[in-house]
């Protein structure tokens, strides 16, 4: 296959993969959506292999095998992923790209048959440069996001006092090794400050991810999907590949754009995300007398007094949150929904754009418990249908659906976007007890008139519920 | 600590302060309770229920006055007409006493009662905060009322509230419209939309807009500006171009409309007249008015409080005891408002008293503490509704716009922060331009192209699949392999190994995201 043929090929496969992100636009068009991206990929590889720059019967044996492996390692993962896993595996896959783009990088670096001179070669060395940056980030950074959310790291952010600085200083010193990397000549002597920056990068990565707290991660999750773009992008630069440019720059500005939707949905700036730290500098300690210091009590509820005002309800909102993820309660919120839908109770889920740890999760979760999409509505969608809802159930969420976003300007989640279920009739809180969300400040739902809390886990409360819900 | 409940002695009054169940409730705080005979007859509540619940009957009043350490009543103390002895005078010296008071209006009962050294808990001044709805009776009083205006209204009115098509020929439905939305008119609105009338409702404040609409009514408002909330959630008075527009409003609904219902009142002020006797004069013969304001000097500028009189065919009921005509519903609704005022007196079911002026509710409500006068109390806080709209509302409502995912485009930012991006940008690009071969810049074109297609193409994507979206993209990134690819036929090992290494990596990422994708995508099934 000449180049000319593997251009248009590439050409082909960077058409699929727009449509394959262009099909997610609707539920319905996704499935050929995702079709055309495995397509597209085909193509690209089928076109490299038959290209002249793959010769040789032993470079075909060593793709196959590295192929073959890594293959069946994803697919096995894909098969047994629970759902309420996959920011675990996102996150996962994210250090893969990172460390790929890592090792394509250094390949390239120490690749004896590259000829380059004058500016095209600082050009290409600080295109290998950047890469690898990248790549080490988005390695290092997903592998601590990984062990956050599946919970073998703790949740809290790690603030290090003079955190700032010290990234200023690495940022520093990777700058300081770059001028030094293009001075170098040989490639020997230029793999010291290229390794000495993979270190940095790497730590850098830990660093940023450690200060970020659990209910931020959707922002670091996206964010770190962006970087891996970014990467398989500075990879097309340096192997002078457009293909890998286009795509990379796809993957980097979708990334881009989901942590900008998270950001907005809590009310954040994403610089402030990203140095960490909810809460500790901005927003003051409520004052004594401040209107949103919650007053009076709450009221508790049994699981069987909750069945009867859902058969009573004519129309029900579920606000689902992490609380059902982590309680895997979403095959019985299905169930119930289920029973309520026959009887002839509008039931729909109203979800918060950051519910949950990644973009889209709740979606995913209600999904898989074949909740049909089509009662499932965005924030946006349902807030105005709440005056109208007899009954609002939360499940395991909390600051999404604080009052205090809109009452009290000095909150430290104060104009976030919030899901007003309070204007619902009736409310009922599923929480395992009074502890405040993930923001650290109280949540006045829970003192309203109009609200009831059901205490206790999720799956448990709810398996009740849809007991004495099938017993009338 | 003994509880007397005397009988009321006011003209019409049919309520009583205790019913057989609240007795059973009070007496499970601790409390035992002396109940005059016959204090809750008209009420449809006889002694023996009373005995039954565990209540002593006392055979007159002075007995319950003088043995109880606490009255609970409906309203506040007054003379005896006959044996002109005035109830405050009758009460225990030292002793306690909860009934409504109207501490503004009522000046020379509330020295009469300090004379007593009395403590005094008025149920017309509990505080407006969420946490005090349960016991706050002037809400619960006024539900019964609005729901009794309809009941006397339709009773008064001439036709069907509801249309009808029958054999005979077709009946329009009654037009109601209810002036000033609190508590009362809401409960009219109800009562009267349940009935089948065509409801229209009006009131100063905007918030209760919605509230209207929630209940069916259409909102009419008069054609001006003027926000109209004072505080704790009641209305104020309106300036005079206000006033004007609504006094326009409410003529041409009243040409209209067959039954008008107000209940308009400021607090500590006469009740604002709304309805002149021209816009009476011009309603259709048959229509009726209710004017629950009647005692506060009414909203009708006929209305003879507590009558019902006839004026040019149109009918005028002013009576002021609208809760007392449903006497047993309101004697449950006050006496259960009663019992958890009691609990939050006796928050160890002791039967011992603790007023406790510390506790924001507790102190609004009270207004004489041992003989002193302790009202007004300090201004009360914020109300849960949105006080302040101007602030608070403020932060929260353009972003609240701003949600969902547009088409094509993100927020609108600020033109300042639009052109400092562009301000950069164009540096950005002169430096490339300035120094990068052309090779370079061909790449970059692509990529620069690139960004834009990714980012229409990704505000296109629906939030439900951003979970799908990532998996997906994570797939797409490990086109990596291509530059793998190229690299495993180098000569040199570490080379090989490298890049062997990597495709490896990246399959696992290839082949587990487009599957994993497929799995999640399989599963979005429609209704």
């Amino acid at each position: 296959m000449n180049m000319s043929l593997m251009t248009v090929a590439y050409i082909g496969a960077t058409m699929l993969f727009i449509l394959s992100l262009g099909g997610l636009s609707n539920p319905e068009t996704s499935r050929r959506g995702n079709l055309f991206g495995i397509i597209g990929m085909a193509i690209a590889i089928t076109a490299t292999l038959l290209g002249p720059q793959v010769t040789g019967i032993a470079s075909f044996l060593n793709i196959l095998v590295a192929m073959a492996a890594g293959g069946a390692l994803g697919i096995y993962a894909a098969v047994r992923v629970k759902m309420t896993q996959m920011p675990e595996l996102v996150a996962l896959m994210h250090s893969l790209v990172g460390l790929a783009a890592c090792l394509v990088g250094f390949a390239t670096y120490i690749d004896p048959t590259a000829h380059f001179t004058g500016a095209e070669k600082i050009i290409h060395e600080v295109e290998i440069y950047v890469g690898i940056l990248i790549g080490a980030i988005t390695f290092s950074g997903s592998l601590i996001a990984f062990g956050k959310l599946s919970g073998k790291i703790g949740g809290k952010p790690l603030l290090l006092p003079a955190r700032h600085l010290l990234n200023l200083g690495l940022l520093i010193v990777v700058i300081a090794a770059g001028r030094w990397f293009l001075q170098i000549e040989t490639v020997a002597a230029g793999l010291v400050p290229l390794l000495l920056m993979t270190a940095i990068s790497l730590l850098f990565g830990i660093h940023m991810v450690m200060a970020i707290g659990g209910a931020d991660m959707p922002v670091v999750v996206s964010m770190l999907n962006s970087y891996s773009g970014w990467a398989a992008s500075a990879t097309g630069f340096m192997l002078s590949n457009d293909l890998l440019i286009v795509v990379g720059a796809l993957v980097g500005s979708s990334g881009a754009i989901l942590s900008y939707i998270m950001c907005r949905a809590m009310n954040r700036n994403f610089i402030a995300v990203i140095a960490g730290g909810f809460g500790t500098g901005g927003g003051k300690a409520p004052a004594a007398g401040d209107p949103s210091t919650p007053q009076g009590e709450v009221q508790a509820i049994s699981a069987a007094e909750t069945a009867s005002l859902l058969r009573q309800a004519e129309s029900v909102i579920i606000v689902p949150g992490y609380g059902m993820a982590v309680a895997q309660a979403q095959h019985t919120v299905c169930e119930i929904t289920t029973l309520l839908r026959d009887k002839g109770v509008n039931v729909r889920f109203g979800i918060h754009p950051v519910a949950g740890r990644m973009p889209g999760h709740m979606n995913v979760l209600l999904a898989e418990a074949r909740v049909p999409y089509d009662i499932v509505m965005e924030m946006d969608e349902i807030n105005h249908d709440f005056p109208n809802t007899d009954v609002a159930m939360v499940i395991g969420a909390n600051d999404i659906v604080n009052p205090v976003a809109q009452e009290n300007p000095d909150s430290p989640i104060a104009g976030m976007p919030v899901l007003e279920v309070w204007n619902a009739k009736q409310t009922i809180v599923m929480k395992r007890s009074m502890a405040s969300g993930y923001a650290g400040i109280d949540n006045t739902l829970f003192y309203k008139e109009n609200n009831r809390m059901l205490f206790g886990d999720a799956k448990k409360m709810l398996d009740e519920v849809l007991g004495s819900l099938r017993q009338a | 600590m003994l509880i007397g409940i005397p009988k009321e002695i006011y003209p019409r009054e049919r309520r009583v302060a205790a019913t057989p169940d609240s007795v059973g409730q009070l007496m499970k705080l601790g409390f035992s309770v002396l109940l005059e005979t016959q204090a809750g007859l008209e009420a449809d509540f006889t002694d023996a229920a009373y005995q039954k619940a565990g209540a002593e009957i006392a055979p007159d009043a002075q007995t319950v006055w003088s043995r109880a350490d606490l009255i609970l009543k409906v309203r506040a103390p007054i003379e005896e007409p006959l044996t002109e002895i005035h109830e405050a005078s009758l009460l225990r010296e030292g002793a306690t006493l909860i009934s409504f008071i109207w501490p503004a209006q009522n000046q020379a009962l509330m020295d009469r009662l300090a004379a007593r050294k009395a403590t005094v808990l008025a149920m017309d001044s509990v505080p407006r905060i969420s946490r005090a709805q349960k016991l706050d009776a002037l809400s619960s009083m006024a539900n019964i009322g609005g729901y009794r205006a309809v009941v006397e209204a339709a009773h008064a009115f001439g036709r069907f509230f509801t249309g009808q098509v029958t054999a005979a020929g077709k009946i329009p439905p009654a037009k109601v419209f209810i002036i000033g939305v609190g508590v009362a008119g809401l409960s009219a609105i109800g009562t009267a939309k349940g009935m089948g009338a065509i409801v229209r409702a009006t009131d100063t404040r905007p918030e209760v807009k919605d509230q209207i609409k929630s209940m069916g009514a259409e909102f009419v408002a008069p054609d001006y500006e003027e926000e109209g909330t004072g505080v704790g959630g009641y209305a104020k008075v309106m300036s005079e171009a206000y006033q004007k527009a609504q006094q326009d409003m409410i003529a041409k609904q009243a040409a209209e409309v067959d039954i008008i219902v107000t209940t308009a009142l400021i607090p500590g002020k006469p009740a604002p007249k709304l309805l002149t006797r021209a816009m009476v004069d011009s309603m259709k013969p048959g229509s009726v008015i209710v004017d629950m304001a009647a005692e506060q000097g009414g909203n009708c500028e006929y209305t003879v409080p507590n009558e019902k009189i006839l004026h040019n065919g149109v009918t005028i009921i002013g009576y002021a005891d609208l809760p007392s005509r449903l006497a047993r519903q309101s004697s449950q609704v006050y006496s259960t408002n009663l019992v958890r005022l009691m609990e939050e007196l006796c928050k160890a079911k002791d039967g011992t008293l603790q007023v406790n002026m510390e506790d924001e509710v507790i102190r609004g409500t009270t207004v004489i503490k041992d003989g002193t006068i302790t009202w007004p109390p300090p201004a009360p806080r914020l109300s849960v509704a949105p006080a302040k709209p101007a602030a608070a509302a403020k932060p929260a409502t353009p972003l609240a716009a701003k949600g969902g995912h547009g088409h094509g485009a993100g927020a609108p930012s600020s033109s300042r922060s639009v052109a400092v991006t562009g301000l950069v940008l164009a540096a950005i690009f002169a430096f490339i331009g300035l120094n990068a071969p052309e090779t370079f810049l061909n790449h970059f074109t692509v990529f620069v192209l690139a960004c834009f297609i990714g980012y229409m193409v990704i505000w296109n994507v629906t939030p439900a699949l951003h979970t799908p979206l990532m998996s997906v993209t994570n797939a797409i990134s490990s086109i990596i392999v291509i530059g793998a690819l190229i690299q495993i036929s180098s000569p040199s090992v570490p080379i090989t190994l490298l890049a062997a290494f990597a495709i490896g990596l990246t399959a696992v990422n290839m082949f587990g995201g487009f599957w994993v994708t497929q799995r999640m995508l399989r599963m979005f099934q429609k209704h």
